[in-house]
């Protein structure tokens, strides 16, 4: 850090001071402790999710059980849908997102702080909604896909319903705007000479991810608000009796619910692309592929939709051409897998813990994709199609696309984050008790599948040959759980005894190894300029902390800028002021929340309270304050 | 290469791998155990066909699995070949230059052959395959005779054939000829399923479904079904009986047939116990005044093996407890309590009972 005088280094620390203490949290407009909010919320859904899971297991662990009654566990399994697609997996990728998108391009914030800061209050507060229903008893009850009419008034009089339609709306606000957010900084705001050749396969994952969510979330919404309107006021959308359709619902919501599985693995599959090259020592091989491929997922993922209907009686004629897309869209995938494992196999992989869980993420991830292939097969799809086999493959998915990368990603990542090294030796353990506890949990369900066992169902009756596989599923998911836990306590041990953190524990290859763990507020002391894919390996200067101006540091004296620059080449083009910390985005969320809660009980003072709160945070937001726009 | 300390930090990793390498060879024998087990201990297995329809699926699923494990191995060894080469932790620091390493020229040719070109081999091969399939699955529907409709409720089944015949959650067919089975739903969507015989198809409102079913061999085949549809899903199983065809005729013109009037006092009793109470507010038994659809046709219900949709064998016993405590039975089921007098209850239980 020798080479910026003191002066400008002064002036920097105070126009971007954030003051310690709780009550800045809860102004904050920081990207990377909106990041590790983030984080450590979809964490805790997770927890949640993950216990919700337990107990479906305990009750399935052996036949004809009675740990929970039908009501009960119809609630959990919807309840665990919906937390571990939309408040867990969803979100958490977007908390490490928050954190290294900007440190990654080196940006010194994201392109629109407050927005950042309202996307993640409005995931919190969605999140308090869905539970407020567990909290009076009733919590969606017709799984997280929600089928009419099972999910009309008619067949579902009560309330819990409309926590999930409201609720899906309301988390959706969160995920849009964090999407619109992602798309802007990644395109305006990288450093100056990072052309598009150049930005890391991690942003390139959350931009990918972040295209399909703008173009996924609203087919889901309308959805939703179809069927409010549907078990409210009397609509008959998905009423087959006056003239509707319940295969409209189906529709809109695969039309969302394909594309939300590569919402959610896209940048899981980044994370692996960033873990790789540094833990191989040698450059990523075949980046123009896996930038193509990801893309390319993002796009077909629009069009498989109908492969979650095979068994719904549509056209054959109209069903081939989806198997034809299903088979299609693997080709992606299989491109990023041959890539890593050219990389692997071409370099040496040090076997630290960050680089354990890609490996166990990568046979993972084949096994689920390779059951995947299979749905493609029309005639075998309607054989499984809502069976167990079909758990044990989105579960090989999505748990094995996103815990893995994730876990991956903590113990390579939260060194940055905390300043804090984990311990490397309960790592391992963590790895191996989760790698060993998940395949004896989901592996079996395979197995339970081909036995004839569907989803969905609170018991089973013995001698059909499904005791076996589901007691060890059961042993297995407690295992799982073991493995999560050891992470866990060692990231609070880490906290508390870890060894510092220095800038570059890993020797990794991009700009948020070269700011300090943890990085200062203003991210970077100058704004880098960037002549590589890979800066920190070849651009020596950035080891040393701030890139002196002779190479092209830029210091960015005079308030709290960040530069834009242009989408393709990454010139600079203005400099950008940037908000300070806020409470009305908080303020605003309060006022939804309150507007949510109205409607779904019908309070409709309550909701009017809550829409002019909502109304009043949104002058305040856009209450003049002199700054300008130029530097 | 260094001893000591290093070693023993990489003895764990190593240790684990072993155990890993366990529970892989102990989950492709599970697979292998299952796949060639005592059919009778697997009564619903995709695996065990005793049709044509199911028995195509099976040959692809064999197809599939093969071409699944192939890639897999091949992949894991990749990656096992990598982990042999892997560096000691100790040369994983940051000052090894990595910019130095140059990446191999062979890298992207791996990824085009290995990613692109063998995957849209055999992914078209499989897809010609799959349409293939398809074809020779749709073509018996072409050649069925008989057709029964089957509606989907909450949560029973009920079966109805074109001789007038009603029952409930046992579809009886003849052995070795398609037959066709229209499906409906009177409430939420179901799934029909029986997996030994035929691939599955929903029941959704306002759409009429159609699948063959064809078994080979005399049985009993267990369908249930696979779309949640609310509390008791689980508890919504139905059975299909495939009968020689002399055996089969027998059956469908004795279920088309009124019931027997009772032959004994206590049944009597029970045929007015049945009618006087709120069980003709739901059911019908043709030949009587009871005549409602809302639950299963009980004309013949003593011919069936199970009641409650599958939940529990068809014994005295079981009858009287699902008349008189349904919601223990199956939590949730739209059948009421009844509250009768132990005489009552006997006589209604020997009613039911002789009604074959």
């Amino acid at each position: 850090m020798a080479t910026v005088t003191t002066a400008p280094l002064e002036a920097l620390e105070e126009s971007w001071y954030e003051p310690p203490g709780l009550i800045s949290w809860f102004t904050t407009v920081d990207h990377k402790r909106i990041g590790m909010k983030y984080l450590v919320t979809a964490l805790v859904f997770f927890v949640f999710g993950g216990i919700e899971s337990l107990i479906i297991r305990a009750q399935l662990a052996g036949p004809n059980l009675h740990v929970v009654n039908p009501e009960a566990y119809n609630q959990l399994f919807s309840m665990h849908g919906v937390t571990m697609m939309f408040l867990f997996a969803t979100p958490v990728l977007s908390g490490f997102g928050n954190f290294f998108v900007p440190l990654m391009i080196g940006a010194r914030d994201m392109a629109f702080p407050r927005l950042n800061a309202f996307g993640y209050w409005v995931f919190l507060a969605a999140g308090i909604f869905l539970y407020s229903a567990f909290l009076i008893g009733h919590a969606p009850d017709a799984g997280w896909f929600n089928y009419t009419p099972l999910s009309d008034a008619k067949f579902a009089p009560g309330i819990n319903i409309d926590f999930y339609a409201l609720g899906l709306v309301f988390v959706a606000i969160s995920t849009t705007v964090g999407a619109i957010n992602f798309i802007v900084t990644i395109l305006k705001m990288r450093a100056p000479g990072m052309s598009i050749n150049r930005i890391p396969i991690f942003v390139w994952g959350e931009l990918a991810m972040s295209f399909a969510v703008v173009f996924a979330l609203p087919p889901l919404t309308v959805a939703c608000v179809l069927l409010e309107l549907q078990r409210r006021f009397g609509f008959h959308f998905f009423d087959a009796g006056s003239g509707g359709d319940p295969l409209l619902w189906q529709h809109l919501f695969w039309i969302f619910g394909h594309p939300e599985v590569y919402i959610i693995v896209l940048p899981a599959l980044g994370v692996v692309s960033a873990i790789i090259p540094t833990f191989v020592r040698r450059r990523m091989v075949g980046y123009t592929w896996i930038v193509v491929a990801e893309m390319a997922t993002a796009l077909i993922g629009f069009g498989v939709w109908t492969h979650h209907m095979f068994t719904t009686g549509l056209p054959q004629i109209a069903l081939s051409f989806v198997s034809l897309v299903s088979f299609m869209i693997t080709i992606p995938s299989g491109v990023q897998i041959f890539a890593w494992v050219a990389t692997l196999v071409a370099g040496r992989p040090v076997l630290k813990t960050p680089m354990l869980f890609v490996i166990g993420f990568i046979l993972v991830f084949v096994l689920g994709g390779l059951s995947g292939v299979m749905f493609a097969a029309i005639p075998f799809d309607a054989q499984v199609h809502d069976t167990y086999f079909v758990v044990a493959h989105f579960h090989y998915v999505m748990v094995g696309a996103v815990i893995f990368p994730l876990f991956g990603a903590l113990y390579y990542w939260l060194p940055k984050m905390t300043g804090k090294m984990m311990d490397e030796r309960w790592g391992k353990v963590s790895f191996w008790t989760i790698f060993v506890g998940f395949n004896l949990a989901f592996f079996p369900m395979h197995i339970a599948g081909i036995l004839g066992q569907p989803r969905r169902t609170y018991t089973y009756p013995g001698g059909l040959g499904w005791a076996v596989p589901n007691l060890i599923s059961s042993v297995g998911s407690f295992l799982l759980a073991a493995g999560i836990l050891i992470t866990f306590v060692n990231w609070a041990w880490s906290l508390c005894r870890g060894a510092a953190a220095p800038n570059d524990p890993w020797g990794g290859d991009t700009l948020e190894w070269a700011t300090s763990s943890p990085p200062p507020e203003y991210n970077f002391e100058t704004v880098p300029t960037v002549r590589s894919l890979e800066p920190v390996w070849d651009q020596p200067e950035l080891r040393d902390g701030a890139q002196p101006p002779e190479k092209g540091g830029r210091i960015l004296l005079g308030g709290h800028l960040t530069l834009s620059t242009s989408m393709l080449d990454g010139r600079p083009r203005a400099v950008v002021a940037m908000p300070h910390a806020t409470a009305w985005p908080l303020v605003a969320t309060v006022g939804l929340l309150f507007g949510f809660w109205g409607v779904v009980f019908g309070a409709y003072l309550l909701a009017g309270a809550g829409a002019l709160l909502f109304a009043a945070s949104m002058v305040g937001w856009y209450w003049p304050k002199g700054e300008t726009q130029e530097g | 290469m260094l001893r000591g300390t290093p070693a023993r930090r990489l003895c764990a990793p190593v240790r684990a791998q072993r155990w890993t390498a366990a529970l892989v060879i102990g989950m492709a024998l599970a697979c292998l155990a299952t796949a060639c087990g005592d059919p009778a201990s697997t009564p619903a297995s995709m695996l065990n066909t005793a049709g044509p329809g199911a028995n195509r699926v099976e040959h692809l699923w064999w197809l599939l699995f093969g071409i699944s494990t192939a890639v897999f191995l091949f992949v894991a060894a990749l990656i096992a070949a990598a982990i042999v080469r892997r560096r000691r932790p100790s040369a994983g620091d940051p000052s090894t230059d990595p910019g130095a390493e140059e990446v191999p020229r062979w890298g992207e040719r791996f990824i085009l052959v290995g990613g692109v070109v063998v995957p849209v081999l055999i992914l078209s091969a499989t897809f010609v395959l799959t349409l293939h399939e398809m074809s020779a699955l749709a073509k018996p529907m072409r050649t069925t005779r008989l057709s029964v409709r089957v509606v989907g409720h909450l949560w029973w089944w009920e079966a109805r054939y074109p001789n007038g015949a009603v029952t409930a959650n046992e579809i009886h067919i003849p052995v070795g000829e398609p037959v066709r089975v229209e499906l409906t739903t009177a409430d939420v969507i179901h799934s029909f399923w029986v997996p030994e015989l035929q691939t599955k198809i929903d029941q959704i409102p306002g759409h009429t479904n159609e699948l063959w079913l064809q078994a080979d061999k005399q049985g009993r085949y267990r369908g249930q079904c696979s779309q949640f549809c609310g509390l008791q899903h689980a508890h919504m199983i139905f059975f299909v009986v495939a009968d020689p065809p002399a055996l089969f005729q027998a059956w469908e013109s004795g279920q088309a047939a009124p019931a027997a009037a009772p032959m004994s006092p206590a049944a009597a009793g029970g045929l007015a116990v049945f009618t006087s109470n709120t069980c003709a507010g739901c059911h019908a038994i043709r030949g009587t005044s009871a005549a409602a659809t809302v639950g299963p046709d009980l004309t013949h219900v003593a011919g069936r093996a199970t009641i409650a949709s599958g939940t529990i064998d068809n014994t005295p016993a079981n009858l009287a407890h699902w008349i008189t405590d349904p919601q223990e039975v199956k939590p949730g089921a739209i059948m009421p309590p009844t509250q009768l007098s132990p005489t009552d209850l006997q006589d209604l239980v020997a009613y039911l009972q002789s009604l074959p």
